[in-house]
């Protein structure tokens, strides 16, 4: 099959490899239909994820349709179905709270080994994304081998088209995890840092938990704008300076909760983050946290701060004094897509969600190469790559 | 030789000593002790302990999620014959006597003389209420000498704790899942793991 590997720092092809087989009883195999790049997949692409493997095929967005399953799968073939990026058991203690990350058994064996020497423990395994997390070869590719079938995938209903609920996989309910994990009350004014995918998702999802004003933060004028579609405020903090802006807009209080969507290559000419980004350099610092230091710093006495974004070690002059002295709570986490996704797929086709507004380009898995550069480079535009490995090779329909 | 840990002031398990020596006289009390010690290590697992010990106490199923156990034959209803990989392809055996069985509860056993390596056991399930049991494996070895020694011992002196406690890990995972998580892609990839 043809699939997208990684070889380096900004170094991936689509190579011809060995098509998944079936090796345990609760797998299936998919045959792609819809594949996206996610922002996160941008952190491989910039070589700060350690852990990955040349040949390694990337992608955690995808779904397809069921062309084989093992004897323990409750799927059938032909079916469509959206497969969560998180790998997760269904049958340990963390699965039965629905804490579906924290599986105690998506990692291989000796792949936790790493996580627990980093973290204290492993967590869930994740697709195509570096050893650390289990080495799992990623969906953008035309077959992947889905382990634990049978608790996994949500069966898409026919008629569905793939654009609105590919997102299911991961953006859209990592976007509403940290909504939720924000603890909106009626009234709050949430701020959200980044207009990325799960920046705007979030957006949409504390509107529909009771948030009177959401103030999105970005420096992308097209991704503000999507914000401002979807009712927020926007702070562009290239232009404003974000904490007085934020004072200003919520008459001295700060807003109730702060989300950072942004996680760990933040963007912006500032002192802390230059310092950040001369340390990750030098190898003495790994992460740059101006976006966290912000929400920090603006969030109201007795705030929420929820965390969706992806951070990957330590963190340099992080304002605990500040976290203390204020009270605030934070909370975070990979998502726990399984819990999320029945939901959530009703509130899609209820309408409640507008779940493809996002979509800017679509391309044949063969141009995926180009796909990433794009979404790397320009992201005032890029917003969302859809990877579709049916499309013929010289098409690619750039939506609008 | 260390002092013993004053039980008043310190709760922790006698296997996370920092002293090596309270380490080791924790082993000795619970297994025959043979030779160099190591004390294992305990995982949570999300099942009923009699059911865990019935799986565990079916020798023959080991090499299932023992990943150096090439097979364990069953000579009789205490003793077994168990081959083990060792480093450069080769392999290493004895053959093992049950000193103690507690249904549901606890095994523990010996290897007998003439052992390729001399060393003892002992795994415990105890009922952890609504989170399932929790299995602790204790194991002490002795590597033999010579020039296979040397091999056999940088193999086991060196990864018995981390081999421990992956074998306990699948374990939990075939008991948990019905099956052994696996990143391969394929059926080679997955044998080439194995091997």
């Amino acid at each position: 099959m043809r699939a997208l590997t990684w070889h380096g720092k900004h170094d991936v092809r689509v190579d011809t490899v060995d098509d998944p087989e079936i090796l345990n009883p609760r797998d299936c195999i998919i045959k792609v239909t819809s594949t996206a790049i996610c922002g996160s997949d941008l952190h491989l692409y910039d070589g700060f994820i350690p852990t990955m493997q040349s040949g390694d095929i990337l992608g955690h967005e995808f779904m397809g349709e069921v062309v084989e399953t093992g004897p323990k799968s409750t799927l059938k073939k032909g079916q469509r179905v959206v497969v969560p990026f998180t790998i997760a058991c269904g049958s340990c203690y963390h699965c039965g709270k629905h804490q579906y990350s924290a599986c105690d058994n998506g990692l291989p064996a000796d792949n936790q080994d790493i996580a627990q020497e980093l973290y204290g423990q492993p967590m869930s395994g994740l697709f195509g994304y570096s050893h650390m997390t289990g080495g799992y070869a990623g969906g953008q590719a035309e077959y992947v081998r889905v382990p634990f079938s049978d608790v996994g995938p949500i069966v898409i209903p026919d008629g569905v088209e793939d654009d609105k609920v590919l997102f299911l996989s991961d953006i859209l309910p990592t976007g509403w995890q940290a909504a939720e994990n924000a603890q909106i009350e009626p009234g709050d004014t949430i701020a959200v840092w980044g207009c990325g995918p799960v920046g705007l998702f979030a957006v949409q999802s504390a509107f529909l938990m009771g948030a009177e004003r959401v103030i999105a933060i970005d420096h992308f004028p097209h991704r503000l704008e999507l914000a401002k579609k979807f009712g927020a405020e926007t702070i562009n903090f290239e232009k404003s300076a974000v904490y007085e802006a934020l004072m200003e807009m919520t008459g001295g209080i700060g807003p109730d909760a702060c989300i950072d969507s942004v996680g760990l290559e933040a963007h912006g000419f500032f002192v802390d983050n230059v310092l950040d980004q001369i340390k990750k350099s030098t190898f003495l610092g790994t992460d740059r946290i101006h976006a966290n230091r912000q929400a920090i710093l603006a969030c109201r006495k007795g705030g929420r701060i929820s965390m969706p974004a992806v951070y990957g070690g330590f963190v340099d002059k992080w304002p605990l004094g500040a976290f203390m002295e204020k009270g605030l709570t934070l909370k975070t986490g990979q998502t726990h897509v399984q819990h999320y996704m029945p939901a959530l797929l009703n509130a899609i086709l209820e309408g409640k969600i507008d779940s493809d507004f996002l979509i800017s380009h679509r391309l044949p898995l063969e141009q995926a190469p180009q796909g990433y550069k794009m979404f790397h480079d320009n992201q005032n535009e890029v917003t969302k790559v859809v990877l579709k490995p049916g499309l013929a090779a010289e098409s690619s329909i750039a939506a609008e | 030789m260390s002092e013993i840990r004053d039980a008043r002031t310190d709760d922790a398990p006698a296997s996370s000593a920092k002293d090596r020596h309270v380490r080791d006289e924790a082993t000795d009390q619970l297994v025959d002790a043979k030779g160099d010690h190591v004390v294992g290590r305990a995982v949570t697992i999300n099942k009923p302990a009699a059911e865990l010990f019935a799986y565990f106490r079916d020798f023959s199923k080991l090499s299932s999620f023992m990943e150096n156990v090439v097979r364990v034959d069953i000579l009789d209803g205490s003793r077994s014959h168990w081959v083990v990989k060792a480093p450069a392809g080769k392999t290493v055996e004895w053959d093992a006597r049950i000193t103690e069985e507690r249904a549901g509860e606890l095994i523990a056993w010996v290897s007998e003389d003439g052992a390729d390596i001399a060393n003892s056991g002992r795994i415990e399930f105890r009922d952890a209420g609504a989170r399932g049991t929790v299995v602790t494996a204790t194991i002490a070895y002795d590597p033999p000498a010579g020039t296979i020694g040397k091999l056999v011992a940088k193999l086991f002196q060196r990864e018995p704790a981390i081999q421990a406690r992956r074998d306990l890990r699948r374990f939990k995972q075939l008991m948990e899942t019905g099956e052994i998580a696996t990143s391969s892609r394929t059926k080679a990839q997955l044998e080439e793991e194995k091997a």
